[in-house]
């Protein structure tokens, strides 16, 4: 994808700015009428889900006691997979939203809320809901775009190290709770830069209190899920399995959730933004419209919307950050109804196809721009060679090489175009 | 007791169970971290020690057309009460909670359990849920047991007691605790009990009963058959009132009053309210004002302009995050005062001894003050 600015079609250019306030003024109607009817069914929801998510994870770890027995092991794994997917996704993100806030109780509240996850929540409130829920999809601004790590757009210059991305990618979703409380504490930025200012990065207070907690945070689940567990399991001769159970559910949540969010920005059809061409007082219906444009939802069957944490309605999800989740589902038609007024695109696949769109455009953006257009089974060997050329050039060599693939793949494009 | 009254071996094995009670708890929260094992005991026993104190309504039982009486069983760590003192309940009402203080209605009870009688007053949410709505089982959040409007020891030989409306709910637990006793004091009590009508009177059979047995006087009355209660007429209806220690309850504007009958005698009335001056009151609330913080700092700020904004352009170091309602990272507890939400208008009220004891949290980035407000910042 290009930011919507250097698209030759910018998918709003038909939009006057009346007609952007107008879906700001719809959207926010459907806000309030979430708020008006919200009640005692919400609180129910949340609070039947936190019951059964730790009764669940309490009767999995049981189970995993006796885990030297297969059947158990493959019980109490299943269980305490789904059951920590649905602590971090259905309960924790949406409870450190503050969409449960207003039952004022204290035990379900954003700022009391601690989640099974490597990341302390005060660092995921800050680089989450701050920063990639304020500035969403502009290129620069959302680290969430790519983590850092990544080239997931057109407009981010590409450089060697983006050829291995995928590789990148998938070791990213494996340890996904470390990489995020990596990414939270801000730690790729800070190695980045140059030796002086990087020891002055790690020196200063703020960043070691919170390296301090991350440390502390990790060293407590780590306890919990390869000592304590793996300990009590011994008696039936279950330490070795608990800890491999264990280990596994955490691979699997971490798998699940980066696949769910990379579905939620990554996916072809999912627009960027530049920052140059974000107003400095942005409207609420501004705002409105690249959260419209900037996420992609998931469509698929009630289960899936839950053990997504409802991440699945991405886009509503954008727009009502603070929205009790349960209600996501039900103001998806309006919201969509409104997309389909104003000739926007809503972007929704199911499950499988978004993760493999996601997927594709990682694959596709680890090599330079307009490479994979212009390349055919013919030209394979030339354009390989081309590739090592720049993989292994400096970086003006770089420059030329990928200028000139560029405007080769415009120039094919036109040719199709006019054939 | 000095510690020397306890044999060697005693200490030793205490102190060994002290430690491996640490111990075991220790082990037990590092099993369900970021939880505590509290948090998880809870979904379990909700009423055991060592937790936030709840209680599970045992019974509702209607006292008139608009009241009921709630037994309650509290939590192990209840401390019990003085008959007189009142509980602060929180009550999850459509979803949120809500918390209101109400006197409690019996002295200690044999069974343990504790009642508060409440009236559903016209437009009260927690009144009208806990009258219409609460069933047995449900659980209700509470403070322990305050206040002192309570008799003092020894109790004196002559008492007075006025009491309006639901006024009577303190009294009624005192007079309950007196008349239980084996031994009953001999006190000579006087109960003024006013109503706007007798259907609307709670505990009025039990206090004719009392009153035929000769336990106290009962002067009933009934703004519809007597008209406003004249306190010119006090001391015609109750003419030994300077003898007598005098306790009221009822509506500030009754409690008002009497206080300026009873200084202007330079005789002194202990009263107990119900709720506290308001800052702001609920429907009143006005555009823009003070706002203070805990270390006494007080801003002005308007109508239009959230407090995070206000409060930053005096010079507060405040939290905040996305300024625009997202990212919760500027939400500090309101003890006292309304704000209004700037998106929809949604004034969130702040009431002391009927909001949560911490506060109502609110998000200051997008909250303008309606009226002054107390932020535990």
């Amino acid at each position: 994808m290009t930011t919507i600015t250097r698209k030759q079609q910018n998918p709003t250019a038909h939009l006057t700015p009346e007609d952007i306030e107008a879906i700001g003024a719809e959207l926010d109607a459907i806000r309030q009428e979430v708020l008006d009817s919200r009640g005692e069914r919400d609180a129910r929801y949340i609070r039947t889900m936190v019951d059964v998510q730790r009764k669940l994870e309490l009767g999995s770890r049981a189970v995993l006691l006796f885990s030297a027995l297969p059947p158990a092991w493959l019980v109490g794994t299943a269980g305490l997979s789904v059951a920590k997917i649905l602590e971090n996704m259905e309960i924790g993100h949406n409870v450190m939203h503050g969409q449960w806030d207003w039952m004022r109780d204290p035990k379900i509240h954003s700022t009391s809320w601690e989640w099974d996850n490597a990341s302390p929540s005060e660092g995921w409130k800050h680089s989450h809901n701050q920063i990639h829920h304020t500035y969403t999809n502009i290129v620069g601004k959302d680290n969430d775009l790519g983590y850092g790590i990544m080239r997931v757009d057109e407009d981010q210059r590409w450089h060697p190290r983006f050829l291995v991305q995928p590789l990148w990618n998938f070791i990213n979703a494996c340890i996904f709770e470390y990489g995020i409380a990596a990414y939270d504490l801000d730690l790729g930025r800070n190695l980045r830069k140059p030796k002086g200012d990087r020891a002055a990065g790690m020196k200063d207070p703020e960043f070691q209190r919170r390296a301090k907690q991350t440390l502390a945070k990790i060293r407590r689940q780590a306890t919990k899920d390869y000592v304590v567990h793996p300990l009590l399991s011994a008696p039936t001769g279950s330490l070795l399995p608990t800890l491999a159970a264990n280990a596994t559910a955490n691979l699997v949540r971490n798998l699940w959730s980066h696949s769910v969010i990379m579905c939620g920005h990554f996916p072809e059809g999912v627009e960027t933004f530049e920052l140059a061409s974000i107003p400095d007082k942005e409207t609420r219906g501004e705002w409105y419209l690249r959260q419209m444009l900037g996420s992609a939802n998931i469509s698929g069957s009630k289960a899936m919307h839950i053990m997504t944490g409802n991440l699945s309605h991405q886009i509503e999800h954008h727009l009502f950050p603070d929205l009790p989740s349960n209600r996501y589902a039900e103001v998806a038609p309006k919201v969509k109804a409104v997309f389909e007024k104003y000739d926007l695109n809503y972007c929704s696949r199911p499950l499988v196809p978004q993760v493999y769109s996601a997927w594709h455009k990682v694959f596709r953006l680890s090599l330079p721009n307009g490479w994979l257009e212009t390349t055919n089974k013919r030209n394979l060997p030339s354009q390989l060679k081309l590739l090592y050329k720049l993989a292994t050039g400096d970086r003006k060599t770089r420059r030329v090489l990928t200028r000139a693939l560029e405007m080769k793949a415009k120039a094919q494009q036109k040719y199709v175009a006019a054939a | 007791m000095s510690s020397t009254s306890f044999s060697a071996p005693f200490l030793v094995r205490s102190a060994q169970r002290g430690r491996l009670r640490r111990r075991l708890r220790a082990v037990a929260d590092a099993a369900v971290t970021p939880l505590s094992i509290d948090d998880v005991l809870d979904s379990f026993h909700p009423l055991r020690s060592g937790t936030d104190l709840r209680g599970k309504i045992v019974s509702v039982e209607p006292e008139t057309a608009d009241a009921a009486t709630i037994v309650i069983k509290p939590g192990r760590d209840w401390f019990g009460h003085e008959p007189g003192q009142y509980v602060q309940v929180g009550v999850d009402v459509d979803g949120v909670r809500l918390w209101r203080c109400y006197s409690l209605t019996h002295g200690p009870r044999a069974d343990g359990n504790i009642s508060i009688t409440v009236k559903a007053i016209p437009g009260g949410v927690v009144s009208h849920h806990l009258v219409h709505e609460a069933r047995p089982g449900q659980l209700v959040h509470l403070q322990q047991a305050a206040g002192d409007f309570v008799l003092p020891m020894p109790i004196p030989q002559q008492l007075l007691m006025v009491t309006a409306g639901s006024g009577i709910t303190p009294v009624i637990g005192m007079l309950r605790n007196l008349f239980s006793k084996a031994h009953r004091p001999d006190v000579d009590i006087t109960l003024v009990h006013v109503n706007q009508a007798e259907p609307h009177s709670i505990f009025k059979d039990e206090l004719r009963a009392h009153a035929a047995a000769g336990h106290l006087r009962l002067i009933e009355h009934f703004d519809d058959r007597d008209g406003l209660l004249d306190l010119a007429r006090l001391e015609s209806l109750v003419p030994d009132i300077g003898l007598r220690a005098a306790y009221a309850c009822g509506p500030s504007g009754l409690l008002d009053a009497l206080e300026e009958w009873y200084d202007e005698r330079g005789l002194s009335l202990n009263t107990e309210r119900f709720r506290p001056a308001l800052l702001a009151p609920d429907g009143a609330a006005g555009e823009g004002g003070t706002v203070a913080f805990a270390d006494g700092t007080v801003v002005d700020a308007d109508g239009a302009t959230p407090i995070l904004d206000a409060a930053e352009s005096a010079g507060v170091l405040m939290p905040s995050g996305c300024r625009m309602g997202i990212c919760m990272g500027c939400v500090l507890p309101m003890k006292e005062g309304a704000v209004r939400d700037l998106r929809n208008g949604e004034i969130t009220v702040a009431v002391p001894g009927e909001t949560a004891p911490g506060g109502v949290k609110i998000q200051t980035c997008i909250s303008a003050a309606a009226g002054d407000c107390h932020l535990d910042h």
